[in-house]
């Protein structure tokens, strides 16, 4: 057939072409923050970065030198102690949400718990948990940092276990029950362990998130200029030093904070990869 | 109709529920024992629901419930414990479901190891390949027991299953169309399979294949909306149904 616009519709090939690149354009920007920042940090931090930095505990205010071996320990530890008292926790609400509460009243009440304690300040659960912790023990510490990070993750690991093993197909659970294995045992041992890579990404993705809150830990944690790994002394940590050096009127501080905070976006940028690629992994085996 | 005389499965007025829903309505049959009963009807019958009834799984739907009495020889399983119910009557499910954490070896224990009964090596080893051998899968399979389970074929998946369920020294083995997933081969395997296994274990099993249970089957028991509507002798059923609507189903006027 003869087209009797030829005008017309190359105007229309050509309006489709700028509308697209518009919207590549425009997809494009989000990624751009992230490789700023990458740069930025490179740019200012690399030149701080050396094994001493790594090793050495800091230096007095105006000697030169000195590393943030305390402040990675630390984080180590508070994040660590987190995840051990989150996780229990975390791992059972959501069994209890996916196989036993489901439609149940008490099972809605939990899951809304959750998303409000998720959107709770980082600031408020700090000072909560200085009330519940510091206060009682009478002095600031590791420990209580970890509870405010534990206060974090838990929302985020409950719902991705239970998302996650809300997937677990039912003829799995059917067949251990029609071998006559109670369901209690069906939960834990065919259920939770089919799911597990699934609750693991769950866990680290929180890892991931808790591991550069700063707030929670100013009035916990506390901070620490010297070597500790008890946790119930004050102790330093990665968003720590971070504050505390940038704000500080040294020079040469300004230079640490940007070496520490690569480390701690390097900590949780190799924490996103592992869980992407678990996560990767799940898909794949379906 | 002819005299059974053992049977394993005697249900008296067996109804049973999803909610107000009534599934299976007033059912009484006896079951006889190692013979192969295949139990036939249209779509939503309630066929599955009657296997399901018989080893309990019914009641973990939600708002499901069953009245009336269920004998496995002479005790009521409704009113027994129903883990006890599900040690003597094993099931094998339509689809195959191996457990992907767990290796073939594994998978056949699981009876065992998900109740944490920790056997001996050498009984373990003798439990594996006398289920396996029973399950004709022992010759395939045999050198390769560490691995997934998963990685087997369907056929292969579903005979480990049924080995699974033979591991534990049922009595009644229950099957919710083991070949509907299963192509022409692997279900010739597993119907040759039903033949052999109905020496030491009575077979119930739902099937939608006509030529199916007219090949293994020893019994056929025919439902039609919740009701059992024939019950006898295979041959007798397809030859000479006594109801019009058992031979208005076997010649195809409705599926």
């Amino acid at each position: 057939m003869k087209n009797s616009y030829p005008a017309r519709e190359n105007w229309r090939r050509l309006k489709n072409k700028i509308i697209l690149g518009i919207i590549t354009l425009l997809a494009l920007i989000p990624t751009l923050p992230l490789f700023l920042i990458l740069f930025q940090l490179l740019h200012k931090g690399l030149s701080s970065l050396s094994i001493d930095f790594f090793l050495h505990l800091p230096a007095p205010p105006g000697e030169p030198g000195g590393g943030i071996a305390n402040a990675i320990c630390g984080t180590l530890i508070i994040v660590g102690l987190a995840t051990l008292i989150g996780v229990p926790i975390s791992i059972m609400a959501g069994i209890y949400l996916s196989e036993y509460g489901k439609e149940s009243k008490l099972a809605h009440a939990v899951r809304i718990s959750a998303d409000v304690l998720q959107g709770v300040p980082s600031i408020v659960i700090g000072i909560v948990a200085y009330a519940w912790v510091v206060r009682p023990m009478g002095h600031f510490s590791a420990l209580s940092g970890s509870v405010a990070l534990a206060l974090m993750m838990i929302p985020v690991v409950v719902r991705t276990t239970e998302e996650v093993l809300k997937l677990v197909p039912d003829i799995l659970r059917e067949a251990s029950l029609a071998l006559g294995i109670p369901y209690w045992r069906t939960v834990l041992k065919v259920v939770l362990p089919t799911g597990m890579v699934g609750v693991t990404t769950g866990i680290l993705i929180a890892i991931a998130r808790i591991a550069g809150e700063t707030a929670p830990l100013l009035f916990t944690a506390f901070g620490n200029q010297f070597m500790t790994l008890n946790p119930i002394e004050p102790m330093n940590a990665l968003p720590l030093v971070i504050f505390n050096y940038a704000t500080s009127p040294y020079e040469d501080w300004w230079q640490q904070a940007w070496g520490a905070s690569i480390v701690l976006v390097f900590m949780v940028l190799a924490l996103n990869i592992l869980s992407r690629i678990l996560a990767r992994r799940i898909a794949g085996e379906k | 109709m002819t005299l059974i005389k053992n049977h394993i499965f005697c249900t008296e007025d067996l109804c049973a529920y999803y909610g107000d829903f009534m599934a299976i309505k007033h059912v009484t049959v006896k079951i006889p024992e190692k013979k192969v009963t295949a139990v036939m009807g249209p779509s939503g019958c309630g066929k599955t629901t009657f296997i399901r009834c018989l080893n309990r799984l019914h009641e973990l739907t939600p708002g499901a419930k069953i009245t009336g009495k269920i004998y496995l020889r002479d005790q009521d399983i409704l009113k027994m414990d129903p883990i006890v119910v599900r040690r003597k009557v094993g099931m094998v499910f339509q689809r195959p479901n191996p457990f992907p954490t767990m290796t073939i070896y594994e998978n056949v224990l699981a009876g065992y190891k998900l109740l944490g009964i920790r056997l001996p090596k050498k009984e373990a080893n003798r439990i594996v390949e006398d289920a396996l051998k029973k399950a004709a899968l022992w010759d395939e399979v045999k050198d390769v027991l560490h691995r997934r389970g998963t990685f087997l074929s369907g056929g292969q998946q579903q005979r480990l299953c049924i080995a699974r369920a033979l591991a534990v020294k049922p009595e009644v083995l229950l099957m919710d169309e083991p070949t509907s997933a299963l192509d022409p081969k692997a279900t010739l395997q597993i119907e040759n399979l039903i033949v052999e296994l109905k020496r030491t274990v009575t077979i119930i099993i739902v099937t939608h294949n006509m030529p199916q249970a007219g090949r293994i089957s020893d019994y056929t028991a025919f439902f039609y909306l919740g009701e059992l509507i024939e019950f006898g002798p295979t041959a007798e059923v397809f030859t000479n149904p006594k109801d019009p609507r058992t031979e208005e189903y076997l010649t195809g006027k409705f599926s």
